[in-house]
């Protein structure tokens, strides 16, 4: 009888603490990460112009206040352009009697030009605008425009890293090398490892540039060509992984040589194929993958979720799932539960193979030009985000969910140092650490 | 005793390892047995000691204990080794003789309690700890690297001044304890052409040349063939006739009556039951291993012979397996027994799949079939529990359910989506008819006893449910408890007609369980037994090595 209880207890136990070393061993680099995040918001924060609708929303209170004509006042920044725009949608029609966009001396003209017996108009100016000397000191500067009010949106605290704009940017960096991720994270799956991805994004950018720009008539070619050629430069690249997969399995070739003689040639062919030279008669079209938005989220960001999503699910929930981590844990004991060894790893491969294409065509779209010298380095980058999210080199370990949190642990720092003003070769040295660390903590975890 | 050992010992390039050892830990410059040798010592036998209990114990272990996250592995362990004495540690997969192993070579430490050797505690931190303490272990699997000759592995580690390797000194050394303990390998044979046997011959004398007093032996027979185990016991003899220490772990219930002093019982992490060797018999030894009474070693129930469900004719592959013939009937055992390399796990593969065949042909219901890998052998319904458990039967880091859904995964899923409730009542239903433990689902499959590992790869081709059940050496490694437990399930299979082909190194075993044997000799069936209960294994083992007996001794 007490064993009994005892051994109940036991296993009480082991859930528990299976429960937590499994959230710990799964998404622990998830913890590192939002630490990271607080690190960099705390590092960041400072006064800073507010954003678009703060600044609206500050002007307009002011408008409100009294009747009296109405100028607008701002840059040709993008920044003032819609900022004004939003001012003139919001305001009644006719308070606003002139907009003044440009320089100091654009103002300086108009402001002269104003007959002094008008009505003084309100000045509402953007934060730019609110800068220029003549607007400050309008007052003294300028005859007749005594007791002109003049409104400037106020600076709030704020982190810069935290700003919409920056995490947008963050996840713009990450797309093309999370995406990748995914292929290269399968690859790790079942024990390889493949050094082609930069490669093949690459000739994946250079074989969709070059063909919209020779043959479907570069910057006037229909949408139809841009997804024909792009669609044409993924399959190729998945036919590369392909081929990668056919040396590591029916040759015996260890992945490391195989897909090192891939990146080579395929890195070849991008050359050969863009004689060197950057591709960018593009149509409009081409840059929706890249630069579009829906819902103010970059379309990449979007794509990118989605293949998280997908793959996470085909790695936890389907046959091919279980199969690759079943292949990737001991090959020899899955081929003799009946597991098709080499079909899964061939697969694995090709998948990968077809990621990179997918991200080759990304960054072209993102950079709205094509050349054999993109992805250089990015096949160490996709690694360090793999081995980051926790996946193990000898295979059978990881979680798709994990390479995600490494890719953004790789952004977040890369970005972060950015915004503090790092050296870039400092960032580098920091970058290295970081994957040290990250193994580290692998190690410690899995003990 | 302390005079003999320094008479058989020759001075000189010994003396080198000598001198540096007693540097290091200041005892007596005998070869072996450095035990001080008390006054009422001198006086008893080197040989069996079991009236030595006056003496400080060579190695003592009080009140030992070690919890791993939800599992008590050893709770207050006591344990007491003389000079010259072997004592066979026992228990079933998962008693704590794996734990108490792990920490007398310093690879883990307890959580409280002490390890003393000649009545001064000692703190093991590293496996380097162990050794300089006197503390030898051989594990299951051997430390050598295959690449260097035997004279480097033996001295590999060893520290030496300003780290000059005098290769003649130490040639010397190695042939002195070569020539000592009779042992005949070429010192500049590479470590990987040595058998299983010669392998661990050279792990021996490398701890000895550690000069170390306690010998720890962990399943020291599991590979090797009846021939080489029985060498391996002379030879323990002649150590323990030295003076040495031996802690003796096995299943082997034979062999521990045939080498064993003293017999300490483990069950659950404590010491259940100790005592001279002479005051043991086979059943209540098994009984207190397992924990409860026994009703037989081998639960053999005959089931209905029905038609032929697998035949083979004339199959053939290089020189491994030759005109191989026979028929598997529906709900029949049927042993094979033979020598490790008499081919017997080459048949099994090419049955299953896992090799081409060169020559002859097989058929399942009496239609030729052909075999292109494994999934086919699986999808005519035959599966094959493999010999190597940790390398060939389980993925060891991966979950319980994972390893258990492997062979499984089509009946688990629709379009290759897994149905996961599927899967877990699947693997629920199983867990409770064979009963291995821990059941949690996600743990890994490593953390798992040898006899709870096996019934989990048991469970999982049972769920297939297969015609055919090829069986490699499928009590190897598994404790006298989880044995009988598989036996059952084996009978309860073929009961329900399925056809079993039972490879084993285990004679006895073969002859309880199997309703018909064939014995294969140098990739050949050399003969049939119809009626294995009217032989003994010795019968067996002449019939295994004595188609050429010239050839196969020496």
């Amino acid at each position: 009888m007490a064993e009994m209880q005892s051994s109940g207890r036991n296993s009480h136990r082991v859930r528990v603490s299976t429960w937590w070393r499994s959230l710990l061993a799964d998404y622990g680099m998830a913890f590192v990460l939002a630490g990271m995040i607080a690190t960099l918001s705390a590092l960041t924060w400072q006064r800073q112009p507010p954003g678009l609708e703060g600044a609206a929303e500050q002007l307009l209170a002011v408008a409100q206040r009294t009747d009296q004509p109405i100028w607008l006042v701002g840059s040709t920044s993008e920044e003032d352009q819609r900022l004004i725009d939003r001012l003139h949608g919001a305001l009644p029609a006719g308070r606003v009697t002139k907009t003044v966009q440009g320089g100091p001396p654009d103002f300086r003209r108009a402001a002269q030009e104003h007959p002094s017996g008008a009505p003084t108009p309100l000045l509402l100016c953007s934060s730019q605008a609110g800068g220029w000397s003549i607007v400050s000191e309008l007052a003294q500067r300028l005859p007749g425009w005594e007791g002109v009010r003049v409104a400037v949106p106020k600076e709030v605290s704020g982190s810069s890293f935290l700003k919409r704009e920056n995490l947008i940017n963050v996840a713009n960096q990450i797309t093309v090398i999370a995406m990748v991720a995914i292929g290269m994270t399968l690859v790790i799956l079942t024990g390889g490892i493949d050094l082609s991805v930069g490669s093949l994004i690459a000739l994946s950018a250079v074989v969709a540039c070059q063909g919209i720009a020779k043959f479907s008539g570069g910057v006037d070619a229909t949408w139809q060509a841009v997804v024909g050629w792009s669609g044409l430069a993924i399959l190729l690249c998945a036919l590369h992984g392909w081929l990668n997969g056919l040396w590591v399995t029916y040759l015996s070739v260890p992945p490391f040589i195989a897909t090192l003689a891939t990146m080579l040639i395929a890195s070849g062919h991008a050359f050969m194929l863009s004689k060197g030279q950057s591709i960018d008669q593009l149509p409009a079209s081409f840059r929706v993958l890249g630069q579009g938005r829906w819902i103010g989220v970059p379309v990449a960001v979007w794509l990118m979720i989605g293949f998280y999503i997908a793959f996470h699910w085909i790695l936890g929930r389907t046959t091919f799932g279980r199969a690759l981590y079943a292949v990737g844990g001991n090959a020899e004991a899955a081929r003799m539960s009946g597991i098709g060894v080499r079909r899964v790893v061939l697969i694995a491969y090709t998948l990968c193979g077809a990621m990179a294409g997918l991200g080759g065509v990304l960054l072209s779209s993102q950079l709205q030009s094509g050349a054999a010298t993109y992805g250089a380095m990015y096949e160490l980058l996709v690694i360090a985000a793999v081995v980051v999210g926790g996946a193990s080199l000898s295979g059978g370990r990881g979680k798709i969910l994990g390479t995600l949190i490494g890719a953004l642990v790789i952004a977040v720092i890369q970005n972060g140092m950015n915004l503090l003003g790092v050296d870039p070769f400092l960032q580098k040295v920091v970058l290295g650490y970081v994957i040290l660390g990250a193994v580290l903590l692998d190690r410690w975890r899995s003990r | 005793m302390r005079n003999r050992n320094k008479g058989g010992l020759a001075p000189g390039p010994i003396a080198f390892v000598q001198r540096k050892d007693m540097e290091t830990t200041g005892v007596s410059m005998s070869f072996f047995c450095r035990n001080i040798a008390s006054p009422q010592q001198k006086k008893s036998d080197c040989g069996r000691t079991k009236g030595l209990r006056l003496n400080t114990p060579c190695l003592q272990v009080t009140q030992v204990s070690k919890s791993f996250p939800g599992v008590q592995a050893l709770a207050e362990v006591s344990l007491e080794l003389h000079a010259g004495e072997v004592v066979a540690l026992m228990g079933a997969n998962g008693a704590g003789k794996s734990t108490l192993i792990r920490l007398l070579a310093g690879a883990t430490q307890a959580d409280g309690g002490a390890i003393w050797i000649d009545g001064k505690p000692i703190r093991l931190a590293d496996p380097a700890a162990a050794l300089r303490a006197g503390i030898g272990v051989i594990h299951q699997e051997f430390f050598l690297v295959p690449q260097l000759s035997v004279l480097d592995n033996l001295f590999l580690g060893h520290q030496r001044p300003l780290g000059i390797i005098s290769r003649r000194q130490e040639a010397h050394a190695a042939q002195e304890i070569f020539q000592k303990l009779g042992i005949s390998i070429e010192l500049d044979a590479s470590c990987g052409q040595l058998s299983v046997a010669e392998q661990q011959m050279v792990e021996v004398a490398k701890c000895l040349l550690r000069q170390v007093r306690v010998l720890v032996l962990d399943e020291p027979t599991a590979a090797l063939t009846p021939r080489e185990s029985h060498r391996l016991l002379d030879f323990l003899s002649t150590l323990r006739a030295e003076g040495l220490a031996i802690l003796y772990v096995s299943h082997r219930l034979e062999e521990v009556f045939q080498i064993a002093d003293r017999i300490v019982v483990l069950r659950d992490g404590r010491t259940v039951a100790e005592g001279p060797v002479s005051h043991w018999q086979r059943k209540p030894l098994i009984e207190a291993m397992v924990g409860r009474p026994l009703e037989s070693e081998y639960p053999k129930e005959s089931a209905d012979r029905g038609e032929v469900v697998l035949q083979c004719r004339q199959l053939g592959r290089g020189s491994s397996v030759q005109n191989v013939s026979l028929e598997l009937h529906e709900g029949e055992i049927l042993g094979v027994a033979g020598l490790v390399g008499a081919g017997r796990t080459e048949l099994a593969r090419l049955l299953f799949g896992l090799d081409r065949r060169e020559t002859g042909s097989i058929e399942l219901d009496g239609q030729p079939i052909s075999l292109r890998g494994p999934q086919d052998a699986m999808r005519l319904g035959i599966g094959f529990l493999p010999e190597d458990r940790k390398k060939q039967g389980l993925i060891i880091d991966h979950g319980l359910i994972e390893n258990f859904s492997l062979p499984n995964l089509s009946s688990f899923s629709r379009g290759g989506w897994m149905r996961r409730s599927e899967e877990r009542q699947a693997y629920d239903q199983q867990q409770t008819a064979l009963g291995w433990k821990p059941s949690t689902p996600r743990i890994p499959a490593k953390l798992l006893s040898g006899g709870n590992q096996q019934k989990l790869v048991l469970g999982k081709w049972i769920q297939r449910d297969p015609r055919v059940l090829i069986l490699d050496e499928p009590t190897r490694g598994v404790d006298v408890g989880a044995r009988v437990d598989v036996y059952r399930w084996i009978v309860r299979l073929a009961q329900s007609r399925c056809a079993i082909l039972w490879i084993s190194s285990d004679f006895e075993e073969l002859i309880g369980m199997s309703d018909r044997i064939v014995v294969m000799h140098r990739g050949r069936i050399v003969s049939e037994i119809l009626d294995p209960r009217k032989i003994s294994a010795s019968d067996l083992l002449s019939a295994a090595v004595g188609a050429d007996r010239d050839k196969t001794d020496g």
